[in-house]
């Protein structure tokens, strides 16, 4: 796109766009850490997740700061409209995912003490790199305004969605054969839940990406997962 | 939810070209003005919006030299036509202009003097015919106390509510801005704003503006132009969120050059 004639708004834009990047590498890096220290029953780690959060929410702030500046300065137009409430929209999401997986950490730091880890952490982690995938294909979509890559993001929830079902039932199981899994099978349902909802955000954002690629708007309906099993329980 | 009354063109303008002598000034537009709607043109300078706004109501017939072809159907009647009556076509198309342009008289007189030209009303109902020009205005409860006065002791903004009175009391059916806020501090445009928002229940509004953001405040649709050419039309909200010309885009975020 050409230049501003203005070009320290181009500044604007791109500190904008870069604040958003170390974001998306920031809440990245923090639910693969909590999802490693879950595996891994790894205090230390999960205490280190703990303590990126604040970095994630003042990132936010500022990005949220900047946006409001520059809309009060530039009363922007347009693309630039588009790209400034993307910006809001973005971080927003970001900082969620940074609270999600600072949810697992803390989680993982309650079960460490168990030894018994059931087999659905195997679903656990396969749902978590799901959802790592999905947040990375959709910060590339936005790094490179790809209204097609974040479209395919958008689409591919569903399948999150009926892993989380699957994770489920493996947990509830594991909970009936035996009442003293139900502690940390109750913590796994949330953790499971918590993936879930980073794939909702991972969704949130495409749709972001689209209208300001393209300045449409999805349909509010999103694809659903098949299995449905959790759909009465959110 | 209401449904929308359906669009009416007040105003079609086909295929219309406009020369200055020999260069070519605007390059067959198409374009409605839909009525009881305010409709803003926007373009860089020189790119024949204040042009396009001057053959709505034949300005250029002063001018020797200039001419257009085409058709500007009002009510599908083309007002083109060189059996149009001037006189009654600027009585149905009112025109504000960038200055305010009162006239040397008092603020009574600058109202009636254009009512008394159309028509034959008593005292009292051209008192009333002023007072509700005024009111339109939105400039009653500041002058009703001095009408005797000279319109020229008004301040910028009032004297341009004055000009807009003035065109409203002749009741036409369009009104034509040219860039009526443009000399005006932000409090005095303010006031034309919400001006023509209330206007434009009763008559259709073209308004010519440099003020993108105001053109995205006043207007329900948006033309863009440059160098003679109609780039883009659509209603204002898609226009400033999402043209879909590139020349639109690069227009309103400040790109062009």
């Amino acid at each position: 796109m050409a230049e501003h004639i203005v070009r320290s708004f181009d500044n604007e834009l791109e500190v904008l766009g870069r604040s958003i990047a170390e974001m998306g590498g920031l809440a990245e890096k923090m639910l693969s850490d909590a999802m490693e220290a879950l595996s891994r029953l790894d205090t230390d780690l999960a205490q280190h997740v703990v303590a990126t959060d604040p970095r994630l929410d003042a990132l936010q702030r500022t990005i949220e700061e900047q946006a409001i500046l520059t809309i009060a300065r530039r009363q922007p137009m347009a693309v630039d409209l588009r790209e400034i409430v993307a910006a809001i929209r973005v971080s927003g999401d970001l900082e969620r995912v940074g609270d999600l997986a600072k949810n697992i950490a803390k989680r993982a730091m309650k079960i460490a003490g168990e030894v018994r880890m059931p087999r659905a952490l195997i679903g656990l982690r396969h749902m978590s790199d799901m959802a790592a995938l999905q947040l990375k294909d959709v910060l590339d979509a936005y790094a490179q305004r790809d209204e097609a890559r974040a479209r395919a993001v958008w689409l591919r929830d569903g399948d999150l969605d009926a892993l989380d079902d699957s994770v489920f039932r493996d947990l509830l199981t594991f909970m009936m054969e035996d009442p003293r899994n139900i502690s940390f099978c109750t913590h796994l349902l949330f953790c499971s839940k918590n993936i879930e909802r980073v794939g909702d955000h991972a969704t949130n954002i495409a749709e972001t990406v689209v209208y300001l690629v393209s300045g449409n708007t999805l349909p509010t309906e999103r694809p659903k997962g098949r299995g449905g099993l959790r759909g009465d329980l959110g | 939810m209401t449904a929308e009354p359906a669009l009416v063109q007040k105003v079609t303008i086909r295929d219309l070209k406009f020369f200055y002598g020999d260069s070519l000034a605007l390059k067959s537009i198409n374009l409605p003005l839909y009525e009881r709607k305010v409709t803003a043109f926007i373009g860089p300078s020189g790119c024949g919006k204040s042009t396009l706004l001057r053959v709505l109501n034949r300005m250029y017939d002063l001018y020797p030299r200039q001419r257009a072809e085409g058709e500007v159907l009002l009510d599908g009647d083309d007002i083109l036509a060189p059996t149009t009556d001037i006189n009654l076509l600027r009585s149905r198309i009112g025109m504000v202009f960038q200055k305010p342009t009162p006239f040397p008289m008092s603020i009574y007189d600058n109202i009636a003097f254009g009512i008394k030209l159309y028509e034959r009303l008593s005292k009292a109902e051209l008192d009333n015919r002023v007072e509700g020009a005024l009111r339109s205005a939105a400039l009653w409860d500041e002058v009703k106390d001095k009408l005797k006065s000279s319109g020229l002791s008004l301040s910028g903004g009032q004297q341009q509510r004055l000009c807009i009175a003035r065109t409203v009391a002749i009741q036409p059916e369009v009104i034509l801005l040219d860039e009526p806020a443009s000399a005006l501090d932000p409090i005095s445009t303010a006031k034309i704003e919400e001006l023509i928002d209330e206007l434009s229940s009763r008559y259709t509004i073209a308004v010519v503006t440099h003020n993108m953001q105001q053109a995205a405040r006043v207007s329900d649709y948006t033309a863009f132009m440059y160098l003679g050419s109609l780039i883009e039309f659509g209603e204002t909200p898609k226009i400033f969120t999402a043209p879909q010309q590139k020349q639109t885009q690069d227009y309103i975020t400040g790109r062009f050059g």
